[in-house]
């Protein structure tokens, strides 16, 4: 199968941290993978601090891998990769960010304290 | 650090855990704390049910709860605990009910009672459901929903137990992660539940959740509860394979056989299940061991197709068949390029459930005091092999028992402060791991080659020589496990949960294998290479314990 690489623009970091920061990955791959896919890859094979909420991995069931892709709000378990342009992929806008893609999304209930 | 106290700890917030919160505050317990690694609800395998609910309803056709209990325990393949299949099959019904009155929305005939098909091992149309492929978030959103009006259930999600504390030889609470905050926790408890799920997520192709690592049984083995039927792992036959499928649970395919039938065929389009003794001219009634089995002979064989599995087909079924049994579902698999009514499917085999697990009497009492278990994470009740539909019904019925039971049992006693210096080394780990360290590979690494040793090794064919190799690799693997890199980080740092992960999952892991290699026979979902056939003497359960240095040990037969 063709081999395509990806390219993706992840913002990085927690809160404390006074300007965003990007990092830009490269990694190949076959037509259908989706970017959670990637962002589990990179996680195995370049940067295991790499910070993503997913619970379901494919059945878009568990709903926590909404973040921002290319500034629209979308799972990362169902968008697929592209290979003609750079992906950015944000933390979703206006959660509490705790880490790289990683927002506070839990009821307050379900908190400490 | 953070210290709480509660009656009933339940670790793990699926269905059996959810279930076990409710009973446990209808039994009076004044303080319920349940805690996921995830978020309440909505990880774990609850979730990702597709269809199946088996309930003696009767809806259909006349039916009793005996009759499913026949079912159950002839699916075993001999192995069931007939006491514990018995509590399942007995209270399934009013569990089920009791959904609907909470609106999980049963899919229903015209005539407004409930629908149930016939499942493969059940002798009658008994297997409820929630369309379309939505029995599992259902259920889960149902029970979401009443826990959240319980005001005595504390939910708390992103918190990992890493260790249950024991003193005096009774279990009196746990260390855990604040994964946000990446800090320690501890816990003082009356009663403690393992509702955690099961272990697929140890094998490459799967259909678990991220949290279904096994650390359930770790944690029980730790604390010196005793294992049961550990070599038992369900192998769902039908997992999806190709072409590439996303926002669908690979075991999507199980309802549109349920409802439509459909063909499995090999390479040269020729059905194939009939060469393996199932004859499947009446539908769809496979069951799952002899469908897995019959699959992976016939991709050994080199009759596969070409990603490695069988071909799945509907071609033989109407456009508008298609259409009125799965409506919306069509529009999202055309999404994906895929049109049934044109081509057929690629499936395999995939891990799909833990038959065995946490020992447990009809109390779900574990063998050691104050420990319960419930759901996935309790083993014995479906033997060899389980029963398609058992699932979500074991979840609430033992979620059930065991949330009463606990709550019981946590009533008769005063709370007590945890001794002083109680978890000080599991906190003081958790610390230091969080600081960060150097070493050659990172845990999910080391995750990655778990899975592959496991699905070579350690899946639906076996035999001693490759066991073998894999108890020694996860031994080698459990003694890196101090050197492994860790980047440093407090706040939501996946590499701290994930180490903590990679340890239960090790212990998980090596307790399938042994129990795997001292089964020399083959029964259900064991099959054994070099011993194919089933032996009348092995027609018992074997018991896992861990030895006071941390090893594997098969106890005694029952």
């Amino acid at each position: 199968m063709t081999k395509h690489t990806a390219r993706l623009r992840v913002r990085r970091g927690t809160a404390d941290e006074p300007q965003p920061r990007y990092e830009e990955f490269a990694l190949p791959f076959e037509p259908g993978t989706t970017v959670l896919d990637a962002l589990i890859a990179i996680r195995r094979q370049q940067d295991p601090s790499l910070a993503i909420r997913y619970s379901c991995i494919n059945a878009n069931v568990c709903k926590e891998c909404l973040i921002a892709i290319d500034g629209v709000i979308d799972y990362a378990c169902t968008t697929r990769l592209r290979d003609d342009k750079v992906m950015t992929l944000e933390p979703l806008p206006g959660k509490p960010l705790l880490r790289d893609l990683v927002t506070e999304i839990r009821p307050p209930r379900e908190r400490l304290k | 650090m953070t210290d709480l106290a509660t009656d009933v700890l339940i670790v793990g917030a699926g269905g059996a855990g959810m279930y076990a919160a409710i009973a446990a505050a209808r039994a009076g317990a004044g303080h319920v704390l349940l805690a996921d690694k995830s978020l309440v609800g909505r990880g774990g395998a609850t979730i990702m049910a597709q269809m199946t609910v088996a309930a003696a309803l009767g809806e259909e056709c006349p039916d009793d709860w005996q009759a499913h209990l026949d079912d159950t325990l002839a699916a075993g393949r001999g192995l069931c605990d007939e006491n514990l299949a018995a509590l399942l099959c007995r209270d399934a019904p009013a569990r089920i009910r009791e959904m609907a009155e909470w609106r999980v929305g049963w899919a229903r005939r015209e005539n407004g009672r409930i629908a149930q098909v016939t499942a493969p091992g059940h002798s009658r149309p008994r297997c409820c459901y929630v369309d379309f492929l939505n029995t599992g978030p259902a259920v889960a959103a149902t029970l979401r929903r009443q826990i959240s009006q319980i005001g005595v259930i504390n939910r708390v999600s992103n918190l990992a137990v890493t260790d249950l504390l024991v003193h005096d030889g009774e279990v009196a609470g746990a260390v855990a992660l604040d994964i946000a905050e990446g800090e320690p926790v501890r816990i003082a408890a009356k009663a403690v539940i393992i509702a955690s799920g099961g272990l697929t997520r140890i094998y490459q192709r799967n259909s678990a959740s991220a949290n279904m690592g096994g650390d359930g049984y770790a944690l029980a083995l730790a604390a010196g509860a005793a294992l049961v039927d550990m070599e038992f792992v369900q192998f769902f036959p039908i997992g999806h394979l190709a072409p590439r499928v996303v926002g669908m649970d690979p075991i999507m395919w199980d309802p549109f056989r349920y409802k439509l039938g459909g063909r499995l065929l090999n390479r040269d389009g020729r059905e194939f299940l009939a060469d393996y003794g199932s004859d499947e001219s009446a539908g769809y009634t496979t069951p799952r061991d002899i469908a897995t089995y019959a699959i992976q002979k016939e991709v050994a064989a080199g009759r596969g197709s070409p990603h490695g599995g069988v071909y799945l087909s509907f071609t033989h079924v109407p456009r508008h068949s298609l259409e009125a049994a799965f409506g919306p579902v069509i529009g999202r698999l055309a999404k994906n390029g895929i049109d049934l009514a044109r081509a057929p499917v690629e499936v395999a085999p995939i891990a799909h459930y833990h038959m065995g697990g946490i020992a447990v009497d009809p109390d779900m009492a574990s063998s050691v005091p104050r420990l319960f278990a419930a759901g996935e994470a309790a083993g014995g009740a479906n033997g060899a092999n389980r029963l398609s539909g058992n699932a979500i019904p074991e979840a609430l019925v033992f979620g059930e028992v065991a949330g009463r039971s606990a709550a019981l049992l946590a009533a008769k006693r005063p709370m007590s402060a945890l001794p002083s210096g109680a978890g000080a080394d599991i906190v003081e780990q958790i610390r230091s791991l969080a600081d960060g360290r150097k070493g050659d590979i990172a845990a999910c690494e080391l995750l990655d080659e778990l899975r592959e040793i496991m699905w070579r090794d350690v899946g639906p064919f076996r035999s001693a020589k490759v066991l073998s190799r894999a108890i020694v690799r996860t031994e080698e693997m459990r003694a890196a496990l101090p050197k492994l890199s860790l980047p440093p980080g407090r706040r939501f740092n996946p590499a701290l949960a994930e180490w903590f992960e990679l340890r239960g999952s090790l212990i998980a892991a090596s307790a399938v294998a042994h129990a795997a290699a001292a089964r020399i026979e083959s029964r259900g979902a064991h099959q054994r290479e070099d011993y194919p056939d089933s032996d009348p003497a092995w027609a018992r359960s074997q018991r896992i314990t861990m030895t006071a240095e941390g090893g594997i040990t098969l106890g005694p037969p029952q």
